[in-house]
């Protein structure tokens, strides 16, 4: 019975964590990618078991597990308890199923870099936490999931700590992220002290069972979760950690800030939904938020010149989409995008990683051209993934986004027709920023022979940010490695072709009914978001709306088409004729000077000015101080009954015992016994 | 007819006399007498309660307090004699190398 | 009888130990002390400790201050120079030596009503002496301490001889 073993899922990464996290340094390569690799395998397999199960025909809808209690105060209870419905099987599949894949193809992206043990019990380590979150019955066991997550990222963004940049990266993701704890935190708090409980099915059958409460509370509940949301899925206002985080290697972006980490926000958003449902303010909030997102990523997203950049955007705009899907309502439509997301978004970051591994380290994408023969697997298998996010049909990433866009334009909100429109301008941004990547990348004159900015005794290996290759001085030459652009090997292409096909498959399951399908994906949901959307009515709006998005994307890809592959020019002399609003754009809005001028350097300024000047010298050092001295002061007066005279020696002896004899009499009077 | 207490008082003169000598004089040997005074002190004392309470252990304390008198003041002696030999004075105040 | 012999020897006594305080060279002082030793022996003596008062002329005036007064001799210790080495003796000793005494004293006669009265002769035992009354005790109960004093005379011995050796 499957829900006996649910405690391997997330304990057998965290085993192989251990082991490769204490021994591992001594261990061969090729031991440390096996612990990892069957530590991802066996949760991945039992979740496959869980699916077959939770499938066939009498099976329960929900599965429970509680283990020991945890915490027991007066008054409110916290179990370990993992719970799994079909929201959580989704999620399940999500991560280990894209997490496995990606880390057979970090044992051939990471086969030359230092510190290999720490990658794999690291990416571990991580989906240890992350399957707690999903798996989690309570809302503290989730946030314990939620700060797991944002330490793994902390630890495999700063993964090259010898760079600045990427320490400084993890830190800012670090920080970032608890602004957002912060308010999930605040949220919790409140939740305990109307609920009495953070159980899920606890507090989610006390509003349930109360269908006349809206408002007041259950909003201000929903926009702290919606703080803490937005930070760990880099929404508008917290989303600065996610372009930084681009500093870890690629592996990692695609599985961290891509597939799954990113994710959680969202799935927290879902998993909540009845209380959420609950608060139209907040759900207003959402939608605005992810629909302001997208856009505003996606306008930075088309003028980057970092491949991994580029996709870095993409992921935030995207989110911003599910973020959407939310907001109106229609749950099931951004579990479903975030499903087929995961599926081309980790495949373009992996194609991207091979592209700058065929490279030896390049990123820059003016520094690209003319790929497509010399790479073809990873041509063939990105194109696969760059027509699924521009949302062409009958690729994966139309189905969701097409969804998405349809529920938004019928939803309640009063904002909906506006919403819609900011929703389809962006996925026409989408389709052209994603084909111009394509153009710029594979298509064109080839860029010079990439010289190899090899220095001797250098630590990073090339003038790349995320492949650097950390060697040690008297590491082999790499120069047999680094100079001709050759095909990944099929450690790392296997993994691409595996994504490839899922993006063109993957959104068959959710073809709306409209189509011919049988909308598969909602059904599977409906138990999870009862009271789902039933559209009834003519399919005229769906097939509309559907050719409209579709003409968008077209659109897209007809002008990166235009741009980047017949006149190559056309770019440059816009960028020329605008140059101020070029500018702005490219430097992604000068948010990240905004935010450091406006929050960063007060907050620095005052900490080191009253705290650390003022508090910790003044008062903690003072009072140090002030100890030392006192006993300074004293010591040197009570040195001077040690003048090695024996008749003051005498003097002390007769008063010492005058003293005692004194209280020894007092003492007698006192207590007469 | 003497009450005891009397004997008990003559004791803690004779022992104040012994502690004001040994902070005034500064001959070492001087010094050294004034301890056998303040031992002889208490050597009375212990005798005037040994009568009092009719016991002999008292008496027996102070055969004691005689019998390791005598040894200190052969040990004390052979060390003034080194001090003497070393620092040729017997002034109490210039032997104070233990100062800090 | 033995109020005027208490009063005769209790004075002899203080004004003993008044010359050894007052006494420059340390030749009177040591036969001061002689004289207090004497003095309290015939005080044992009378308060029926006749053993420990032969024990007082014999060992201590007879043996321990001819001590004093050949080692005063050997070294020739002239009369005492005047220093002041230290103010905290005279600051704070004189004042602790005063509260001492008045302390004992306050002690004493506070409580002189429970001390009784001495009677003179009055024999710890009308059976026995003194003297056998004394070494019953410490040829039995206390044989272990009397012999360990036996081996502590002998140490003493030992490191006195030692201590003041000429340097060869």
């Amino acid at each position: 019975m499957p829900s006996d073993y649910l405690w391997l899922i997330p304990l057998v990464p965290f085993a192989g964590f251990l082991i490769n996290g204490t021994i591992g340094r001594r261990f061969p390569r090729v031991l440390v990618s096996a612990v990892a690799l069957l530590c991802t395998a066996i949760p991945a397999a039992l979740v496959a078991w869980l699916w077959i199960t939770l499938k066939s025909a009498g099976a329960p809808e929900t599965l429970h597990i509680v283990s020991q209690p945890w915490i027991q105060i007066s008054g409110i209870t916290i179990n370990f308890a993992f719970t799994v419905d079909h929201l959580t099987l989704i999620m399940l599949g999500v991560v280990t199923g894209v997490g496995f894949l990606i880390h057979i193809y970090s044992v051939g992206y990471m086969a030359h870099e230092e510190g290999y043990w720490r990658f794999f019990a690291y990416l571990n380590l991580f989906m240890f936490f992350m399957l707690v979150l999903v798996l989690s019955e309570s809302f503290l066991l989730m946030f314990v999931g939620w700060e797991g997550v944002g330490l793994a990222s902390y630890l495999l963004i700063g993964f090259y700590f010898r760079k600045n940049s990427a320490a400084n990266a993890g830190r800012k993701a670090f920080i970032v992220n608890r602004i957002g704890d912060f308010g999930f935190l605040l949220a919790m708090f409140l939740i305990v002290r109307e609920f009495g409980s953070l159980d899920f099915t606890h507090v989610f059958d006390a509003i349930t069972v109360n269908p006349g409460w809206h408002g007041g509370i259950l909003t201000a509940i929903a926009l702290l979760l919606v703080l803490g949301a937005t930070g760990k899925s880099a929404q508008i206002p917290l989303y600065v950690w996610l372009p930084d985080a681009m500093e870890g290697p690629t592996p990692v972006s695609a599985l961290i800030h891509a597939a799954t980490m990113v994710t959680a926000g969202i799935y927290m958003v879902a998993r909540c939904h009845t209380l959420f449902d609950r608060s139209p303010y907040a759900l207003g909030v959402v939608a605005i938020i992810g629909a302001a997102t997208a856009i505003f990523a996606a306008s930075i997203g088309v003028v980057q010149h970092d491949i991994k950049r580029v996709l870095a955007y993409s992921t935030i705009s995207q989110l911003g989409y599910m973020f959407l899907a939310c907001g109106v309502g229609a749950y099931e439509a951004g579990i479903f995008h975030l499903m087929t997301h995961a599926f081309f978004k980790a495949l373009l970051f992996l194609g991207a990683g091979s592209v700058i591994h065929a490279l030896s380290g390049e990123q820059d994408m003016r520094k690209m051209g003319g790929l497509w023969r010399k790479i073809p697997i990873t041509f063939w298998t990105m194109l696969m993934g760059v027509i699924a996010i521009a949302g062409i049909p009958p690729w994966a990433g139309f189905f969701s986004k097409d969804e998405i866009l349809f529920r938004v334009y019928t939803s309640t909100n009063p904002l909906g027709k506006l919403l819609w429109a900011v929703g389809l301008i962006t996925a026409g941004m989408t389709s052209f920023y994603m084909f111009r990547l394509l153009f710029k990348t594979f298509f064109g004159p080839e860029h010079e022979e990439h010289r190899n900015l090899h220095q001797e005794g250098a630590l990073v290996h090339s003038s790349s940010n995320s492949h650097a290759v950390m060697v040690a001085d008297r590491e082999e030459d790499h120069d047999s490695h680094a100079h001709s652009v050759h095909e990944s090997p099929l450690i790392m292409t296997l993994p691409l072709i595996v994504l490839a096909v899922l993006s063109f498959i993957g959104g068959w399951v959710g073809i709306p009914i409209a189509f011919g399908g049988s909308d598969e994906a909602k059904h599977f949901l409906e138990p999870v978001f009862a009271g789902g959307f039933e559209n009834a009515g003519s399919h005229g709006l769906d097939y509309t709306l559907a050719g409209i998005s579709i003409f968008a994307a077209l659109l897209g890809a007809y002008v990166a088409y235009l741009f980047y592959y017949k006149k190559s020019r056309t770019a440059a002399s816009l960028a020329v004729k605008f140059p101020a609003l070029y500018g702005l754009v490219e430097n992604k809005f000068y948010i990240d000077e905004i935010y450091s001028a406006v929050i960063v350097a007060p907050l620095l300024m005052f900490t080191r000015i009253f705290l650390g000047g003022l508090v910790d010298g003044g008062i903690v050092g003072g009072a140090g101080a002030a100890a030392g001295g006192v006993t300074k002061g004293l010591s040197s007066i009570v040195r001077r009954v040690q003048s090695g005279n024996i008749r003051s020696y005498a003097g002390w002896l007769a008063l010492g015992a005058a003293a005692v004899m004194l209280v020894m009499v007092l003492g007698r009077a006192i207590w007469p016994h | 007819m003497v009450p005891t207490a009397a004997y008990l008082i003559l004791a803690a003169v004779l022992f104040s006399i012994g502690v004001t000598a040994f902070l005034i004089k500064r001959n070492l040997i001087t010094v050294f007498m004034s301890i056998e005074l303040m031992l002889n002190a208490v050597n009375l004392t212990f005798v005037a309660f040994a009568h009092m309470w009719h016991q002999v252990s008292g008496q027996i304390f102070v055969f004691f307090v005689m019998v390791v008198a005598a040894a200190e003041a052969a040990v004390g002696l052979a060390i003034i004699i080194a001090i003497f030999r070393t620092r040729q004075t017997l002034n109490v105040d210039s032997v104070d190398l233990m100062k800090s | 009888m033995q109020l005027a012999l208490f009063i005769i020897f209790g004075v002899l006594a203080v004004a003993g130990a008044l010359n050894l305080l007052l006494q420059r060279h340390p030749i009177n002082s040591a036969l001061s002390l002689v004289v207090v030793m004497m003095s309290l022996a015939v005080l044992y003596w009378s308060l029926g400790a006749e053993f420990l008062a032969a024990a007082q002329v014999i060992v201590y005036s007879g043996a321990i201050m001819v001590f004093f007064v050949f080692v005063i001799m050997l070294l020739n210790a002239g009369e005492e120079e005047r220093t002041h080495g230290s103010r905290a003796a005279y600051i704070v000793g004189i004042p602790g030596a005063a509260a001492i005494f008045c302390l004992l004293t306050f002690v004493f006669l506070s409580e002189r009503s429970h001390l009784g009265t001495s009677v003179m002769g009055d024999y710890l035992n009308q059976v026995t002496s003194n003297i056998s009354e004394l070494s019953s005790v410490l040829f039995t109960k206390l044989l272990l301490p009397f012999e360990v004093t036996s081996v502590l005379i002998l140490v003493a011995i030992l490191g006195a001889v030692v201590l003041a050796r000429k340097e060869q």
